[in-house]
C-alpha cells in the first residue's frame, strides 16, 4: 500500500470511527432529552407519560389563573377548548402570559393529574399561536366531531 | 412615488444580477474578456440600486409613511427617531433587503480588492456571487416585497415589537448577516476554483482572509444576540439552544473549521478537496439558517412570523446552490493533488482533529435541530429536544479540542514529537494547574467539571502564550509576530476566557425568584438586596413601574438599581432588568409581577458571576479573525504551485 492510500486509510478510518461514536452518543441523548407535545384532550385520554416530561400546549382558560397568597406558586389551567388540564407552577410567569392567551409548560403530571411545569413559554409575538397549539385545538374539534360545540368563555 | 421608485430599483437591481450571474460565467467558459468584464460594472450597479432602495425604505420609516405596509405594520407615531431606522430590519421584509444589501456589499468588496487576481477567475467568484444574489434579490422583489402600499394610508402604524427597541436589536442583525452573507465568497471562490478546474492552494490564499473576516462578524453577531437576549427577554439566559440560535451557530461552528482547514490547504497543500466541502458547507447552512428562522417551520421564540411560501422558495434556493456546487464538486474534486505525506503527530493530524470535532458538533446541533422535523414527517409525533442533549453533546466534543489548541499551534508541519512540544508547554501546564487549585480554594462549592474547565482554560490562555515565547525566543528581530500569528494568538485566548466564563457562571450562578414588598431585604450571594421602593416612570412611547433597589454588602450601599416592568402604548408588556455589571461578576435584577393586587412583587435577584467573559471570549476572537485577515502573505500570489518537497519543515 503506498503511503498516499495509507494516509487516507487512516484519515477515513477516524472520521467513521468519530462519526460512529458520535452518532452512538447522540442517539442516547436524544432518546434521554426529547420532550413529546400533549393536547390536554391527549392528556385526560391518558396518552401522555406519568413519569417523565412532556409537553403540554393551549390556551390559557379565561378566569382560572391564580396566584397563592404567601409563595410564587401560581395555577392556571390550560384547554384545547374541550378539556383542560390543571398546572402548577412555582416562579415568575413570562410576561405576554395572559389568560385567553396560548402557552406551552414542560413538566410532569402528579398523582392526582396535576401538570407541575418546570417552564412556561409564551410567545414574543401576541398574535401568534405556536402551531402545535392552534393544531391540538384543531384536532380536539375534529374529534368532538360537530355533535359538541366547543365551550366558549 | 418613493416607495414606486424603490420597487423599481430593485428590480433593476435583479436584472443587474442577472446579467452578473450569466455573462461572466459564460465569457468565462469561452474566454471571452468583454464578457468577462462585465462582471464588475454589474456588480457596482446592482449595489447601487440596491443601497437607494434601502435608502428610499429607511426614508420611509423617518418620515413615518404609513402609505407603505411594511412601515405601518412595524412603527407608529410615538417610536422614537433611532428605532425607526432600526425598524427597517425588525421584520422579515425589511430584514431580507438589508441581507441583501450585505449580500451585494460583500460582491462589490471582492470587486474591488481582486484586481490582482486573474480575469477568469474573478469572473467566476462574481457570476457566482451573482447567482446568489439573484436568488435573494428575486425573493425579495417577489414574494417579500417591502414596498407594498396599504391602501388608505394609516393615519398612525402599529408599532415595533418592543422586545425590539433596544440598543441590541440595531447591532446585532447588521453584525450575523455580514457573517452569514461573508460566507457566500468563500463559497463563491470555491465555486469559481472548481469552474476553473486548476484547484490548487492559490485559491485558498485568496479565500482565507475574507473566511476571517465574515466569521468574525457571525462571532460578534452572535455574541450581541446571546448579551441581548440575557439583558432583554429578563430571564437572565445567555444561550438557549433555540433552533434559531442554532441556524446561527452551526455555520459559525463549520466556518471555524474552514478557517483552520484552509490553513493548512494554503501552506501545505493537503486537506484540498475538505477544504472546498466546508467552504460550500459554511455558506449552505447559512441557507438553512435563513431556512429555519424565516419559514416557521421550527418553534423558536425568536422566529419571524411564518409564511410557508417564503420557507419553500428559500428551500428550493437552498436545493439548487448547495446541490449545484455539490455535483460541480463530485465531478471536478478528484483531480485534486494532495500534499506531502504527514507523519501521526504533526500539526496537519491535529488542525484534523479540530476539523473532526467542529463538523461533528455542528452535525450534533443539526440533528437536534431538525429532528423535531424529521419526527413530524415520520408521524412520531410533535416532539422538542431539551438543552440538555445539547448542553452533553457539546461538552463530550468540544472538551478534547479545547486541550488540543495549545498543541497545534507549537506542533511542527508535517511531523514533530510530542516530548519536543512538551518542551514549551511545561509551564503553561504547570500555571494551569496553579489557576485551577487557587479558583478550587478560592471558592469550595466549584464542582469537579468546573475545576477542570477553569484549568482548561488557562491551560489555552497560558499555551498560547508559550507559542508567543517560543516565537521571541526562536525567531529572527522583525518575523516575530505575523499578523497572522498575533489574530490566532488573540482568537485562542478569547476561546480560553470563553471557557472560564461559562464554567464559572454555569456552576456559581445564582438564581433567586422571591416576593418581595417594599422595604424587604434578601440575602443572594453574600449581598444584600433591598427593595426600596416603586415609583411610575414615564417613556416616549410607555407607561413603566419602576423599582428602586440597593444592592448592599455588610450594610454598605454598593450601587442602586432601576428595573422597569413597562407596558407599552400598544398593550405589550415588558420586563426591563437592572443589571449591575462587573467583569467578575454581574448582578441582575428583574421585575417579575405584581402579585397580592399590587402590594408585593415578584422579583429575579440573580449573580452571575463571570458572564461577561463569555462576550468579552467572543470579541477576542472576532478581533483575532480580523487581524489575521490582514496578513500581507495572503495577498501575494504563490510563487510555486507544486506542493512543498517532502521534507521541507515550515514552522510558523
Amino acid at each position: 500500500m503506498n503511503p498516499l492510500r495509507k494516509r487516507r486509510l487512516v484519515l477515513v478510518g477516524l472520521l467513521l470511527l468519530g462519526i460512529g461514536s458520535a452518532t452512538a452518543l447522540a442517539l442516547t441523548a436524544l432518546s434521554d432529552n426529547v420532550n413529546h407535545f400533549y393536547s390536554p384532550s391527549a392528556v385526560l385520554a391518558g396518552e401522555a407519560p406519568t413519569a417523565r416530561n412532556f409537553r403540554l400546549g393551549g390556551v390559557v382558560l379565561e378566569g382560572s389563573s391564580k396566584r397563592d397568597g404567601s409563595s410564587l406558586l401560581a395555577s392556571f389551567a390550560v384547554t384545547d377548548r374541550f378539556k383542560e388540564v390543571k398546572v402548577h407552577y412555582e416562579g415568575i410567569l413570562p410576561d405576554l402570559f395572559k389568560e385567553g392567551q396560548s402557552v406551552i409548560a414542560t413538566g410532569q403530571l402528579d398523582q392526582n393529574g396535576v401538570f407541575v411545569a418546570h417552564e412556561v413559554l409564551a410567545k414574543h409575538d401576541e398574535n401568534y399561536m405556536p402551531a402545535e397549539v392552534a393544531d391540538a385545538i384543531a384536532k380536539g374539534k375534529a374529534q368532538a366531531g360537530q355533535t359538541a360545540e366547543p365551550k366558549s368563555y | 412615488m418613493l416607495p414606486e421608485i424603490g420597487q423599481v430599483a430593485l428590480i433593476l437591481a435583479l436584472l443587474l444580477a442577472v446579467i452578473q450571474a450569466v455573462i461572466p460565467l459564460v465569457g468565462a467558459q469561452l474566454n471571452r474578456e468583454p464578457l468577462m468584464l462585465l462582471a464588475r460594472p454589474a456588480a457596482y450597479g446592482q449595489f447601487a440600486f440596491l443601497l437607494f432602495a434601502f435608502a428610499i425604505l429607511v426614508e420611509g420609516f423617518v418620515t413615518q409613511d404609513f402609505s407603505i405596509a411594511y412601515v405601518a405594520q412595524n412603527s407608529n407615531l410615538q417610536l422614537p427617531m433611532h428605532y425607526r431606522v432600526s425598524a427597517v430590519w425588525g421584520a422579515h421584509e425589511g430584514s431580507l433587503l438589508l441581507w441583501v444589501l450585505m449580500l451585494s456589499g460583500w460582491t462589490v468588496a471582492l470587486a474591488l480588492f481582486s484586481k490582482a487576481l486573474p480575469l477568469p477567475f474573478v469572473a467566476r467568484a462574481l457570476g457566482t456571487m451573482g447567482i446568489i444574489s439573484v436568488g435573494f434579490v428575486s425573493f425579495t422583489a417577489i414574494s417579500s416585497n417591502p414596498f407594498l402600499r396599504h391602501v388608505p394610508a394609516l393615519a398612525d402604524g402599529n408599532d415595533l415589537n418592543p422586545l425590539l427597541q433596544d440598543f441590541g436589536l440595531i447591532v446585532h442583525p447588521p453584525m450575523l448577516y455580514m457573517g452569514y452573507v461573508g460566507f457566500a465568497v468563500a463559497f463563491a471562490f470555491a465555486v469559481a476554483a472548481l469552474l476553473d478546474g486548476r484547484i490548487d492552494r492559490q485559491w485558498v490564499r485568496w479565500s482565507r482572509p475574507w473566511t476571517n473576516v465574515a466569521w468574525g462578524f457571525l462571532t460578534v453577531g452572535i455574541a450581541l444576540g446571546s448579551w441581548w437576549a440575557y439583558y432583554e427577554l429578563g430571564w437572565g439566559g445567555w444561550w438557549f439552544w433555540d433552533p434559531v440560535e442554532n441556524a446561527s451557530f452551526m455555520p459559525w461552528l463549520v466556518g471555524a473549521a474552514l478557517i483552520h482547514s484552509q490553513a493548512v490547504t494554503e501552506k501545505r497543500g493537503t486537506f484540498g478537496a475538505w477544504t472546498l466541502l466546508l467552504a460550500i458547507s459554511a455558506f449552505s447552512l447559512s441557507l438553512l439558517g435563513a431556512f429555519l428562522v424565516r419559514s416557521g417551520v421550527v418553534t423558536s421564540v425568536h422566529a419571524f412570523a411564518s409564511d410557508p411560501e417564503r420557507g419553500m422558495f428559500i428551500l428550493t434556493f437552498l436545493v439548487i446552490v448547495t446541490g449545484g456546487a455539490l455535483i460541480l464538486y463530485a465531478i471536478r474534486a478528484p483531480k485534486l493533488i494532495g500534499g506531502p505525506p504527514v507523519g501521526l503527530f504533526s500539526r496537519e493530524s491535529l488542525l484534523l482533529a479540530n476539523n473532526i470535532l467542529l463538523t461533528v458538533a455542528c452535525a450534533m446541533v443539526l440533528l437536534g435541530t431538525l429532528y423535531p422535523l424529521v419526527a413530524e414527517a415520520m408521524g412520531w409525533g410533535k416532539v422538542s429536544v431539551g438543552p440538555p442533549y445539547f448542553g452533553l453533546m457539546f461538552f463530550v466534543l468540544m472538551a478534547p479540542l479545547v486541550w488540543l489548541i495549545p498543541l497545534g499551534a507549537l506542533t511542527r508541519w508535517q511531523s514533530d514529537s510530542l516530548p519536543n512540544v512538551w518542551l514549551w508547554l511545561r509551564s503553561a501546564a504547570a500555571l494551569a494547574a496553579v489557576a485551577a487549585a487557587i479558583a478550587w480554594v478560592a471558592q469550595r462549592e466549584l464542582p469537579i467539571k468546573a475545576v477542570l474547565a477553569i484549568a482548561a482554560g488557562a491551560w489555552v490562555v497560558f499555551g498560547t502564550a508559550a507559542f508567543l515565547r517560543r516565537r521571541w525566543k526562536t525567531a529572527a528581530r522583525g518575523q516575530r509576530l505575523s499578523a497572522e500569528m498575533l489574530g490566532m494568538t488573540l482568537a485562542h485566548i478569547g476561546v480560553g476566557m470563553f471557557v472560564v466564563g461559562v464554567a464559572v457562571t454555569e456552576s456559581l450562578n445564582v438564581e433567586r425568584d422571591v416576593r418581595m414588598t417594599p422595604g424587604d431585604t434578601v440575602e443572594v450571594a453574600g449581598y444584600q438586596v433591598r427593595f426600596v421602593k416603586l415609583r411610575p416612570y414615564d417613556g416616549p412611547n410607555f407607561h413603566a413601574d419602576e423599582g428602586v433597589f440597593e444592592i448592599m454588602k455588610n450594610g454598605v450601599v454598593l450601587s442602586e438599581q432601576h428595573p422597569q416592568k413597562r407596558q407599552y402604548l400598544r398593550g405589550q408588556v415588558m420586563t426591563e432588568a437592572a443589571i449591575d455589571a462587573g467583569f467578575f461578576a454581574d448582578f441582575y435584577i428583574a421585575l417579575g409581577e405584581p402579585i397580592d393586587g399590587g402590594n408585593a412583587w415578584a422579583v429575579r435577584l440573580y449573580y452571575k458571576p463571570m458572564i461577561r467573559w463569555i462576550w468579552l471570549g467572543a470579541l477576542l476572537m472576532m478581533f483575532g479573525a480580523f487581524i489575521a485577515a490582514t496578513e500581507r502573505r495572503l495577498r501575494q500570489t504563490v510563487r510555486e504551485e507544486s506542493p512543498l518537497p517532502a521534507g521541507a519543515a515550515v514552522v510558523n
